[in-house]
């Protein structure tokens, strides 16, 4: 990922495996809340999202537009792959409230390579 | 390469139809670049599921898009809501939440959506596009019924994308909206030891379908191996199940679908990447794989996920026959407030209430806290109802057949019967 003046840096948080933001975080606290997620339980809020693939529901445009109001959003979430979900509830909250959540695309053979707690940045 | 617009196109980002119109332009550009379109492409109609409340910023989203006098561009239904609107007393939630998902579906009628309240617009003859029609369909069943049996075009579009399709009348010139991408990649045939009772049985669709929904992923699947003319209520249950298992936004059954007479249409003339089998065994496993919970008394049967057809509501009062479900049982049955009122024209519904059956509408019961708070496993003849319900509103699930299921409400306790299954 290239430096600009405009990016975002972070700790990462990597998933072990893909979640669907509607049903697998909770918008209120930004906790992983699915049941069946390696990492229920942790906080998405303020971290550098990294998964390889988003999963499910067109709803989690809404929930990444709700937490993103509710100050529990990651600082931008890295994918190995594009999702057009994500993308469009990033767009929406940056339109409602100013704040830009980046969605980024990254090479998976970069993205295996990140740990979480790696500091990683992001163009804004 | 760069979405080529014309000027009605650039007019609109421009702001010459207000501020709401030009924001819902920059989002279908935004989902244009992001699936690779050279350009737009008009729709003749739109099946909205932004409506259903997720927040403070899905409020805040339609109240922006409203600004400047927004209105939708073509006729456009509206899926299900947090809440009952025709029956506010089944609500058993908080009074704000109920207050916000009521305040989200006008919000949605007035950008000049029809209030429709439905996850199955197919079912409502001024809502049916027809073979290679363009639309812009939201809510995953509703998406793999448009492209599968109505043959109907769509890509899968849900919250925001939706409504901003409807409001500028176009949609990226990508994916199933192309011929290319219609075509089965993949055939599956049922193989030899799957009895031919179970071929022709309700029970077998919602299972196959989630099977489907696992071994396609994203891709279109060609069905083999099914009777031909398979009635729209068994397709509808197959494709909402691979919707709910898998990414499918399109399956062919040979015979059934209008782009798949043939297996060779299906396959649009190409060698499919790969031929699978699906055995007896696969089948029985992902049936038992529905049901969470067997011990217990029975709480509740929830029918009609997605919404009950006239003929399935019909087919549910001729199996009551009079009876009721036993004491502390309850029978829920979600459908469409059009066919409600379709139902209650014919009769329908009156029988349906002197059996003791619940009607919910304009919503779902694994959404909206409706069923009674009682203990107990809720059974189900729906795959998606089984698959969502266990993480949404915390209640144990029996898959069986609907005849299954209504037997064991009036029996008060679960009762399956494996005959259509060869007997296990």
């Amino acid at each position: 990922m290239g430096r600009r003046v405009s990016a975002i840096a972070g700790a990462a948080l990597v998933l072990d495996e893909p979640l669907s933001l509607w049903g697998g975080i909770d918008p209120a606290t930004g906790e992983i809340v699915d049941g069946r997620h390696p990492q229920r339980g942790q906080r998405v809020t303020g971290r550098v999202l990294v998964m390889a693939a988003a999963r499910g529901s067109s709803s989690s445009s809404s929930v990444l537009a709700e937490a993103v109001r509710a100050g529990t959003a990651p600082l931008a979430i890295v994918l190995g792959v594009p999702d057009l979900i994500l993308a469009v509830g990033s767009a929406v909250a940056r339109e409602l409230y100013g704040i830009h959540v980046p969605v980024v695309v990254c090479p998976a053979a970069e993205l295996v390579r990140i740990r979480t707690g790696d500091r990683i940045e992001v163009d804004a | 390469m760069p979405v080529a617009l014309d000027d009605r196109d650039r007019a609109l980002l421009a702001g010459d139809a207000g501020s709401g119109t030009a924001f819902a332009m920059r989002l279908i550009l935004l989902a244009a670049e992001g699936l690779g379109a050279d350009r737009l492409v008009p729709i003749v109609g739109a099946h909205v599921d932004s409506c259903l409340y997720h927040g403070q910023a899905t409020l805040d989203f339609v109240h922006r898009l409203a600004e400047g006098g927004t209105r939708v561009a073509v006729p456009t239904t509206l899926n299900v809501g947090a809440v009952d609107l025709l029956h506010p007393e089944l609500w058993r939630g908080d009074a704000t939440a109920a207050a916000r998902g009521r305040e989200l579906m006008a919000a949605y009628r007035d950008l000049g959506c029809r209030p429709t309240y439905t996850c199955a617009p197919y079912q409502l003859p001024f809502a049916r596009p027809t073979v290679g029609e363009q639309v812009a369909w939201a809510e995953s069943n509703a998406i793999v019924f448009c492209n599968s049996v109505l043959g109907a075009r769509t890509e899968r579009y849900g919250d925001f994308t939706d409504i901003a399709a409807a409001v500028v009348g176009r949609v990226p010139h990508a994916g199933l909206h192309t011929d290319a991408a219609r075509r089965a990649t993949l055939v599956l045939r049922l193989a030899d030891d799957v009895p031919a009772a179970l071929r022709t049985a309700d029970v077998l669709y919602p299972v196959l379908g989630m099977v489907l929904g696992r071994r396609a992923g994203s891709a279109v699947a060609a069905l083999v191996g099914l009777p031909g003319g398979v009635s729209e209520d068994r397709l509808k249950a197959l494709g909402a199940a691979a919707a709910s298992s898998g990414a499918v936004a399109m399956f062919h059954a040979i015979g059934s679908t209008p782009e798949a007479p043939t297996l060779e249409a299906a396959l649009g003339g190409q060698a499919p990447d790969a031929m699978e089998e699906i055995t007896l065994g696969e089948l029985r496993a992902a049936r038992d794989a529905l049901t969470t919970g067997e011990g217990g008394p029975l709480g509740a049967v929830s029918l009609g996920t997605p919404h009950a057809s006239l003929d399935e509501l019909r087919r549910i009062a001729d199996a009551m026959d009079g009876r009721r479900p036993a004491p502390g049982v309850e029978l829920l049955v979600s459908t469409g407030r059009d066919v409600l009122a379709e139902a209650t024209a014919a009769g329908i519904e009156a029988r349906l209430r002197v059996a003791g059956v619940e009607l919910l509408v304009d919503t779902c019961s694994y959404l909206s806290p409706v069923l009674r708070p009682a203990a107990g496993i809720v059974m189900t003849d729906s795959a998606k109802w089984a698959a969502y319900a266990p993480g949404n509103i915390g209640r144990e699930v029996v898959f069986a057949s609907r005849a299954d299921c209504i037997a064991s409400a009036v029996a008060g306790r679960v009762m399956v019967d494996p005959g259509a299954w060869g007997g296990a």
